[in-house]
This record gives structure tokens, sequence and C-alpha cells, in this order.
């Protein structure tokens, strides 16, 4: 059986390479057919919002790349909470469909994958 | 045990000097390392241009030299290495660059590199960050 893969994806869209690199492990990931999970956190809970315009930093626009994790069968698509609520942020602002993890339920998500890679 | 070593951070990070000291120590303890794969600014490890003042540490140099030692597989995400200009002779003739930086006992190849070494080892060990 194959090994499973959480990765958290903790950056801001517009900072660095960092949210999309993290994309890119894990749609290959999808590509292989292999399990693969994102949770985003912190300020990678930006990653999701709607309505964002990241022409105007010139910058291509990771949200639809974002949309694309379906079509690669990355289907377990998870956001932080807390993190959600300390942006004030909740699940009507957000442009994917992720489920909100709650802070005591992180633990167990981690416990559930074999490996975990943070960016 | 199997490691899987992947450093997402540049070379005067200490998160590479701690991952370098971890996998000689890995090595010195019998351990397997199915691949160190180079990630984000962790390319920079690749790098045969790192000029460092003599007394301080050459990280980059350190893995290239460990690598090369134990016939390591060293892997350099080549999409990663092209935006941050770490080419190696075949890329820099490819984009039609004047100079190729990569050092050889390297390989450039995809992110499939790193979903294999995952698959094929017991534990990923990720050092990244400061």
């Amino acid at each position: 059986m194959a090994r499973s893969l959480l990765m958290v994806s903790r950056r801001a869209p517009w900072s660095g390479l960092g949210a999309r690199e993290a994309l890119d492990i894990v749609l290959a990931g999808g590509a292989y057919e292999l399990p693969v999970a994102m949770l985003f956190m912190d300020d990678g809970v930006l990653q999701l919002v709607k309505g964002q315009a990241p022409q105007l930093l010139e910058q291509k626009n990771l949200g639809a790349n974002l949309q694309a994790l379906p079509l690669f069968g990355i289907e377990a698509l998870f956001v932080c909470g807390a993190s959600l609520a300390e942006r004030g942020l909740s699940a009507e602002h957000l442009a994917l469909d992720a489920r909100i993890m709650q802070a005591s339920d992180l633990a167990m998500l981690f416990n559930q994958y074999n490996e975990v890679i943070t960016l | 045990m199997k490691f899987a070593i992947a450093v997402f951070s540049p070379p005067y990070a200490p998160a590479t000097r701690r991952a370098l000291r971890f996998t000689e120590a890995a090595l010195a303890a019998g351990h397997e390392i199915v691949r160190v794969f180079f990630y984000g600014e962790g390319v920079h490890n690749a790098s045969a241009n790192l000029v460092v003042p003599q007394d301080e540490q050459n990280i980059g140099a350190q893995w290239q030299a460990l690598i090369q030692a134990h016939a390591l597989d060293g892997v350099v995400c080549i999409a990663a290495a092209l935006r941050r200009g770490v080419l190696n002779t075949e890329e820099a003739t490819r984009w039609a660059r004047p100079a190729a930086n990569a050092v050889a006992t390297l390989e450039l190849s995809g992110l499939g590199q790193l979903h294999e070494a995952v698959q094929g080892a017991d534990r990923l060990m990720c050092f990244g960050g400061d």
C-alpha cells in the first residue's frame, strides 16, 4: 500500500514561492495517484480567500491551480479553524471546499498520515 | 532504517547544517539514505559557486562532498532550480544561458523523485525554515 503524505501549507499566496511550491508537491503526488492531503494553516489559509486580485501584484493567480486539486484526485483538503478565526475569516470567505479542523482535531489529522511536509 | 532527506533551506541556514549532520550521523550509525532531495531555497546547495569566508563552514560544499563520498542519490528539483538560476550544463544549453553552476554529482529532476523517495523510505526527514 502506498505511503500517505500530508502537506501543511503555511505561507500566504503573495509571500514568495512557498505557497506555490507546496501546491506543486501535492499536485505531483496526485499525478502519481498517491494518497496526498493538504492542510492550510497559519498564513496559508489566505490562499483560499475568494476574490483575490494577484495581477495587481504582477503575480499569477494561485487560486486557479488550487481549483485543480480535485481534478488531480486530491480531495482530502483541510483548513485550520483557529488560523481562519485569527484572521477574521470563516467558511463563507473560502473559494475551495476544505474541511475546517479545530485545533483539538489537528493532532489526530497528523497521525493519520505516514509523512508530513510543512512549507 | 531507510531515511529520505528533504532540504528546503539554503546552505547558510541552520536547518541545512542540521540536515547535513543528521545525514552524516545516520550513515555513521549504519542507516540507509535512499535519497537527498533539495527543494525550494534548498536548491542553492547544488551550486558549485558558493564562496564562503575561510573561517566559516561551506555547508553546500560539504553536502556535495558527502553525496559524492557515499555515492548518495542526490536530486535537485528542476523547476525550483531553474527559477533560482541553478542550472547544469544541459539546462544552460537548453535555455541558452551563459553558464552552468550546478555540480555534476547532483541530478536535476522532477518532484516525482520526492514522492518516490517517500514511498521507498521508512521515514522522511524534512529540514526547512531557520
